[in-house]
């Protein structure tokens, strides 16, 4: 059985699993690297502190999210070797120094600067943790560049010959980075991860605002969903913009992927913008479809008679398989769209001052919150599948980069992968989730008036409160929700920007230590 | 835009020093965070186990980024031999993948959970041994040599399975140990400096034990780098390497028993004793290998990029890399002190 086992197409499906995972992670952790930086920002410049709550809340989300992001990340930068030797053996001299800038100009200052931007609240001074969340927003983004850079090189490869043995050598590097699809590629993806960010962090908000639970965050929520819909009103139309333009360079470098996201198989003038169809690469034509008429000859070359190229045009081994790449093409304009509309719908509540009081649209914001990751995944599939059978197009076959591995061993690490990363992703999905539901924290003590100036960090203030009271810490550790929902449902009137005297907050205490006697903690010894 | 200092400079043995370099960092920097998650089950109690993640909370992203640099370097610089390397050692590679993954998650979920506490404990000790092993297996494996054809990898999947390589694996796991017990000397007080110390003499002694073991199994191997290591001048060159061995872990020993007595000064020499002890080891290895970069079929000069390649690194690492064990040195020095237990975001 193991014989009829293909060990190209398993390290396919292993490349394809473990990037898609990794790729959600940076996703986030590119928009909220950025989102972090801008709310410190904006805590310096006010000084009110439901800033620096806003931002100890998400830093959390963030930390998760980042991790993932590294460990998949450092599965990704080995895969290569195991997976695509012959690729990295062929184009190393190319792609290899790509990679080796990022690690360089990147991943070691996200790295570094992560500690200080976690761990260095009430170390260092104001100023340096902000420059320190802003340098690791800045290195997410160099990192982005660089992977980008790489990847376009493989779809629309310029600046470099091919030697006697068939390997890859640069003969200029700025046409090498800056290829043709490159500007397109990177604007669009960390667009992409602007905005989905952007929806998770107003989806969160929206929740607040809809949940009885959470009533002592309001004031959080609405400082959320109000940027997050000034992201969507703005970047959603921008990047369909983006999206169309990238579209129509494709045409121009890449012509058959185009063919298979729009479902073309003979040339054809004035085609059909296809909303459904179901592609048949082996009888090589369409079944079922639903179009509108000469609308892809309009978005594609601005001109309703204009050329849309067809499949046939190459022979069926060299076409891309055309389903996934259709689909997923759908579901990433789909998913746009929808972007673009809530925008929309963002931009008219605002002006109609409803935008914190409508249950249907809070709702909306609510369920949008997950579906930019659809996108992203259905774009890179849309991209990556667009260009086989080659990995670096036109120059090199997928069959002819896989290291001559068995196909059981990579079967079996594939098995391995699925079964760690579901539970670590569970794990990840679970803690954010919980996270979420427990709510900023509510800093409204003397004490944490002292955090928030920096004056001393978290953790020594937590410790001194456990020394005047020990059952503080279950107010501050998020355990459940159970202390949750009691303590909160009477601090509804609680305003957080401005501190509870000295006195109600001895009574909060008090009464949160009465009611959940089993939270108490067994203070560390020191 | 091109350039090129292939005909002034001797850019393959540069780069073949660069990367060399970026694995010992690499060891010595992620050996002593490998290391804490190893003696993690052993920990006195639970806030002990806070403390000692918290010690390298806030640097094993970086220093395992080191590792990342070892391998991006290696395919921009020697891309044929990261092809064979790593895909001739798929299976070690991806387990030792699968650690990396266990113990990185831990340090993100550990303090956020309560009730399942001793998951992520586990995951953080299992992750941590299975990545100190495989690379211990990883490095025997390559001493020992990889065939190649045709410029790939022409061994068989299970080459890596042998007595050498798995008592590498072991060496690897008993010097990471010790670094990370020599490290939270340096980082904590009282009771757990003194359980530290206890450890470090323990993980010394594994060391000692591992590092017989090796030097008589070395000898069958008979390859030609074990072969240049039991020659007639080699051998008198190298003689110092064991014997300065033995003496650092006298030296070492005494230290740690002063610290179990009474403590506190001088802390940091065990750490240094034992970065010197891997200094030593990694000169050893080199001097095996040299000058393969795929023991014993391809030089590094053979399987080295163009010359523009590695010239427009060079650059690249010539200006980074300054900047990057600055900003490193930095983040050690925000971080210096003894470490809490409490959770720090
Ligand atoms: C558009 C962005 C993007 C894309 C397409 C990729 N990555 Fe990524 N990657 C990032 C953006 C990113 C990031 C935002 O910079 C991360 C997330 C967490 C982090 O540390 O950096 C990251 C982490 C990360 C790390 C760990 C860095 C660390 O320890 O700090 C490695 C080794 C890689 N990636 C490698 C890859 C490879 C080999 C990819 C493709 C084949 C890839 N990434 C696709
Ligand atoms: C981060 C998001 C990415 C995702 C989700 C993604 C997705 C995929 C998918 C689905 C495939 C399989 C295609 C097929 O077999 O039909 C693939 C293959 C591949 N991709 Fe990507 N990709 C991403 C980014 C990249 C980048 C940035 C690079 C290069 C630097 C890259 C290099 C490759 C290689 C080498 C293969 C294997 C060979 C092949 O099948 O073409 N990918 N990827
Ligand atoms: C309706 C608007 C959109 C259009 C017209 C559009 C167009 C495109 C096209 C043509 C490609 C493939 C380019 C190529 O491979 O050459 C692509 C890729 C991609 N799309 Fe979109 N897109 C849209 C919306 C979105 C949205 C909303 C997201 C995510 C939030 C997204 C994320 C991506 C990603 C991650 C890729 C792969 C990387 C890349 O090639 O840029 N797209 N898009």
């Amino acid at each position: 059985m193991l014989d009829a086992l293909d060990p190209v197409l398993l390290a396919r499906i292993q490349f394809a699993f473990v990037i898609a995972f990794h790729i959600i992670f940076p996703a986030l952790s590119i928009g909220l690297a950025s989102f972090l930086a801008v709310t410190e920002f904006q805590y310096l410049r006010t000084g009110k502190k439901i800033y620096a709550s806003i931002y100890k809340f998400w830093v959390k989300i963030f930390a998760v999210s980042f991790g993932l992001g590294v460990v998949s990340g450092v599965v990704m930068a080995y895969q290569f070797g195991t997976n695509w030797a012959v690729f990295a053996d062929k184009t190393g001299s190319i792609i290899g120094p790509l990679l080796a800038f990022e690690t360089l100009t990147a991943f070691f200052l996200e790295a570094s600067f992560l500690g200080i931007m976690l761990f260095g609240w009430g170390r260092v001074s104001k100023k340096m943790h902000f420059a320190s969340t802003a340098i690791v927003a800045f290195g997410t983004l160099i990192s982005a560049t660089w992977i980008l850079a790489s990847n376009s090189f493989m779809q629309t490869p310029q600046g470099f010959g091919i030697d006697a043995n068939g390997l890859l050598y640069p003969v200029d590097w700025l046409k090498i980075v800056f290829t043709p699809s490159f500007p397109y590629r990177l604007a669009h993806m960390v667009t992409a991860a602007f905005l989905t960010t952007a929806f998770v962090v107003g989806g969160v908000g929206a929740f607040y605002l809809l949940s009885k639970k959470h009533q002592h965050v309001k004031k959080h929520a609405k400082i959320m969903l109000s940027m997050a819909m000034l992201m969507a009103v703005f970047v959603a139309p921008l990047q369909v913009f983006i999206g169309d333009l990238h579209g129509i360079n494709t045409l121009e470098h890449q012509p058959l992927k185009v063919s298979a996201m729009e479902g073309v198989w003979e040339d054809e003038r004035g085609a059909p913008l296809l909303l459904f169809a179901i592609p048949d690469q082996e009888n090589q034509m369409n079944h079922f479809e639903i179009g509108i008429p000469k609308l892809s000859s309009i978005i594609l070359t601005h001109d309703p008679n204009g050329l849309v190229p067809g499949l046939k045009r190459a022979a069926p081994e060299d076409q891309p398989p055309v389903l996934p790449v259709f689909f997923s093409f759908r579901i990433m304009v789909g998913i746009g769209m929808l972007m673009l509309l809530t925008g929309l719908i963002s931009a008219y509540m605002f002006l109609r001052k409803k935008q914190f009081t409508t249950r249907w649209f809070l709702k909306l914001w609510v369920g949008m919150a997950p579906l930019g990751f659809v996108a992203i995944i259905a774009g890179w599939f849309t991209t990556e599948i667009g260009r086989q059978p080659w990995t670096v197009y036109n120059v090199l076959r997928t069959e002819d980069s896989i290291s001559p591995v068995m196909a059981e061993q990579v079967l079996f690490t594939l098995i391995g992968f699925i079964v760690i990363y579901t539970a670590v992703f569970g794990a990840g999905v679970y803690f954010i989730i919980k996270t979420i539901r427990s709510g900023p924290q509510r800093y409204d003590s003397g004490r944490d008036e002292a955090i928030y100036d920096h004056t001393f960090s978290e953790e020594y203030a937590v410790k001194l409160a456990e020394q005047i009271d020990p059952s503080s810490e279950a107010e501050t550790a998020d355990d459940g929700d159970e202390g949750f929902t009691e303590d909160s449902s009477e601090s509804n009137s609680t305003d957080l920007s401005t501190p509870k005297t000295e006195s109600s907050h001895k009574a909060d205490l008090d009464e949160s230590s009465a009611q959940d006697p089993s939270n108490k903690p067994t203070p560390p010894k020191s | 835009m091109m350039f090129d200092y292939s005909d002034t400079l001797n850019l393959p043995l540069i780069w073949a020093g660069l990367v060399a370099l970026a694995v010992f960092i690499y060891a010595a920097l992620d050996g002593f965070d490998l290391g804490c998650g190893l003696l993690f089950p052993f920990a006195p109690s639970d806030d002990a186990r806070s403390r000692i993640m918290n010690s390298i909370a806030p640097f094993w992203d970086g220093n395992e980024t080191w590792l990342i640099l070892g391998g991006g370097g290696l395919l921009a610089a020697f891309p044929v031999a990261y092809g064979v390397i790593l895909s001739g050692l798929y299976i070690p590679v991806i387990i030792m993948l699968f650690g990396l993954i266990f113990r990185g998650v831990a340090f993100e979920l550990r303090f956020k959970s309560n009730s399942s506490l001793f998951v992520w404990d586990l995951a953080f000790f299992v992750g941590s041994f299975l990545a100190a092993f495989m690379q211990g297996v990883m490095l025997a494996t390559i001493v020992q040599g990889m065939p190649v054809e045709n410029r790939v990898f022409a061994g068989g999947g299970f080459d890596w399975l042998t007595p050498f390589s798995l008592l590498g694996g072991l060496a690897v796991v008993a010097g990471y140990a010790l670094h990370g017990s020599t490290w939270l000397i340096m980082k904590t007080h009282g009771d757990l400096q003194k359980w530290a110390a206890l450890a470090a003499e323990y993980a010394a002694l594994g060391l000692a034990a591992a590092l017989v073991a090796l030097s008589i199994v070395t000898p069958f191997l008979d390859t030609e780098g074990t072969r240049r290591l039991y020659q007639f001048p080699n051998m008198l060159f190298l003689a110092p390497l064991p014997v300065i061995t033995v003496v650092m872990f006298f030296w070492m020993r005494n230290t740690l028993k002063v610290i179990q007595k009474r403590a506190i000064r001088r802390e940091y020499l065990p750490f240094i004793l034992s970065f010197m002890v891997f200094v030593l080891g990694f000169v050893g290895l080199i001097f095996t290998v040299f000058p393969y970069i795929i023991p014993y079929e391809m030089t590094f000069e053979q399987a080295a990029a163009t010359g523009p390649s590695l010239s427009i690194m060079l650059i690249g690492a010539g200006v980074m890399l300054p900047i990057i064990l600055a900003y490193t040195a930095f983040g050690y020095y925000v971080f210096r002190g003894k470490s809490d237990a409490e959770p720090m975001y």
